[in-house]
């Protein structure tokens, strides 16, 4: 029977008054540990995913659609450019690695990139098994994407026109063949298809008419038309450089008429930033992004619903740690003669000091096990939502910042029962026990 | 002087607002009793809570063992009325979340005496409170609770018990053997008996009586 026994006999007598104060304490704990969890998490994998990145060049539009699209993969594209004008831009000295991406399908869910191999050195990618694409219709896959969709070497699979599992029509007349899996990288590669731009062009290409229809909702099998048809990019896309559907036969020439979706850029050095983006703004019909001040702006963007939810749970906190001053000062009224009486048996003023001071941490350090576990539980929600519904898994679960969050629940915990806990000291003695 | 034992000497005490309480010399040899008698209101339990070093006086000397109490610190009354000191109070008081047990043995915890199990169950049996060791104090008799504070008091074998009014609310069977029992388990350790009551039913059964 020592003092942290006595502590726990009475939270076990109270439990009631105690799990309230908790339940307070750990709501609070919960959002602020969430969004910490949260925004750790999608910074690193930003982080990740920019893969030296400088800028991405793509069809006019949004600049955050364009850098979400093209380096995240999460958005729609804005659109194609022309890839012969883009390689143009890749003889400007000041850049160092141009990587060309083509899009447009997906594979249960799982992008289909028509790019080069100097896209998989972007994100360090090894193979696990097998080789790099070679020739057309040859896949090489992310980790994720072997895993999930549950793809081997060899395999063959067929595309489906636009990002969602759902909904696009399927181009059951060509399938890729699986010749490699990628290592898992923790980026954005593991649940990316790679395959050479010439495949992509090959199913989207040839099928032009330039006729306009909803890409969502292809009911048509293609009977009516003797073929599939839809445009090589996805939903949003507004084609204005139809001219290569009637030039099949020169489909094959590099940049010949072709069109890409966008292109990574990673400059020789930083001057390309000084000149590069203006350049292209102003002097192509095309639109160039900096990934680095896109993702501060999506930042800037979120934090104000992030400041918010952290005031929030500074309130929520600062309620709790009145609730827990209120009730233990409450709990005095009570336990006089349990103060008294410890005193008379020969307890010192430190040792009441202690108790109370016991029972203020013990609601602190019980709240942060329960806010840390609750925000975990909602961090691995919220990954199985982003998981299924972008790919993206959530995969930190322990930062510096909990070791920061416990530092200042001890602090609160202290800090509340303070007061009480010097009350206690000064319980009356003769006179509580002659009452 | 012989120091040993319990000796107070021109001990008095008031509180802030009111009127000065002066005391008479109270002397008890070691394993002595003595009953100190008067009137509610006449500064008993003031004077046992002195004794007990749970006030201070304001003048005077309390000599318990050697030991000059008004000359201690806080801290060191506090060490030392846990070591040598029993108290039954008037009312049964315990902490209401711990068992018999639990509330003998936190006296022991609270010495830094290691609790041993055996003995406080000897103790209690020795009291008849043999099987009632888990019970909670709610769930306990009023005698049951009053020989359980005798148990409290008795842990730490301590030099000197004090005991507060303990048998105005007992009949005179039960008074009678309350105080056999105090006398008993007094003797069992060795210790001085200190009673202060108004009951004149213990004037038969003392010796050392002083009127207040």
């Amino acid at each position: 029977m020592n003092i942290v026994q006595l502590n726990n006999k009475h939270i076990k007598a109270k439990f009631l008054s105690f799990f309230f104060n908790v339940l307070l304490f750990a709501g609070g704990i919960t959002v602020i540990s969430f969004i910490f969890l949260v925004s750790s998490n999608l910074e690193k994998q930003m982080n990740k995913n920019a893969a030296g990145v400088d800028l991405v060049v793509g069809a006019k539009g949004s600049p955050l659609q364009l850098v979400l699209s093209g380096l995240y993969h999460v958005d729609n594209p804005t659109g194609n450019i022309d890839y012969s004008e883009a390689l143009k831009l890749t003889e400007n000295p000041l850049i160092k690695r141009a990587v060309p991406l083509a899009l447009g399908d997906n594979f249960k869910g799982f992008r289909i990139i028509g790019t080069e191999h100097s896209y998989v050195d972007l994100y360090k990618g090894n193979l696990q098994e097998g080789d790099l694409w070679k020739g057309n219709f040859e896949a090489t896959i992310g980790q994720k994407v072997a895993e999930k969709a549950g793809l081997k070497i060899g395999d063959t699979f067929a595309g489906v026109h636009g990002f969602i599992e759902q909904g696009g029509h399927a181009h059951n007349d060509h399938t890729y063949r699986v010749t490699g899996i990628f290592e898992p990288t923790g980026t954005v590669l593991d649940q990316l298809i790679l395959t050479n731009i010439e495949s992509v062009w090959e199913i989207h290409a040839h099928h032009h008419h330039g006729d306009e229809h909803d890409d969502d909702s292809h009911s048509h099998d293609g009977e009516e038309a003797g073929h599939d048809h839809h445009e090589y990019e996805a939903e949003a896309l507004e084609h204005d450089g139809h001219e290569h559907e009637h030039e099949h036969d020169e489909a094959h020439g590099p940049g010949g008429g072709k069109e890409i979706t966008l292109m990574l850029l990673q400059y020789t050095n930083p001057m390309g930033a000084m000149t590069l983006p203006r350049l292209i703004n102003s002097s192509t019909n095309m639109q160039a992004a900096a990934p680095a001040m896109e993702i501060n702006r999506l930042y800037a963007l979120m934090g104000v619903g992030v400041e918010s939810l952290n005031v929030i749970a500074a309130f929520i906190i600062i309620i709790s740690a009145f609730s827990i001053f209120i009730s233990l000062i409450n709990s005095l009224k009570e336990r006089k003669y349990e103060l008294a009486l410890i005193r008379a048996m020969g307890g010192s003023r430190g040792k009441l000091f202690s108790l109370i001071l016991l029972e203020g941490l013990s609601i602190a350090v019980a709240g942060y096990v329960l806010g840390f576990l609750l925000s975990r539980t909602a961090v691995w929600m919220l990954s199985r939502y982003t998981e299924s519904n972008y790919h993206y898994a959530l995969r930190e679960w322990v930062t510096a910042n909990d070791a920061y969050l416990l530092v200042v629940s001890l602090g609160i915990g202290l800090l509340s029962a303070l007061i009480p806990a010097l009350k206690a000291m000064q319980t009356p003695i003769s006179k509580t026990l002659s009452e | 002087m012989d120091n040993k034992g319990l000796v107070t000497n021109r001990l008095t005490f008031s509180y802030e607002d009111s009127r000065l309480f002066t005391f008479p010399d109270i002397t008890c040899d070691p394993g002595g009793h003595c009953i100190l008698m008067g009137p509610s209101g006449c500064g008993k339990t003031t004077l046992l809570h002195l004794i007990a070093g749970l006030l201070k006086p304001r003048s005077g000397d309390i000599i318990i063992d050697e030991t000059n109490l008004t000359g201690l610190s806080s801290g060191q009354t506090d060490a030392f009325r846990g070591r040598h000191i029993g108290i039954v109070f008037q009312k049964p008081l315990f902490i209401p979340w711990l068992t018999a047990f639990e509330n003998v043995q936190i006296a022991c915890y609270l010495n830094n005496r290691g609790a041993i199990r055996p003995e406080i169950l000897g103790l209690l049996a020795s009291l008849q409170l043999e099987g009632k060791d888990t019970s909670k104090p709610a769930q306990l008799s009023q005698g049951e609770l009053q020989r359980l504070s005798i148990a409290r008091a008795m842990v730490n074998k301590p030099a000197l018990i004090l005991a507060d009014e303990p048998t105005s609310s007992l009949d005179d069977v039960n008074c009678e053997k309350a105080i056999g029992i105090l006398k008993e388990q007094a003797a069992a350790v060795g210790a001085m008996l200190l009673i202060v009551t108004h009951d004149k039913r213990l004037l038969d059964h003392f010796s050392n009586i002083l009127f207040l």
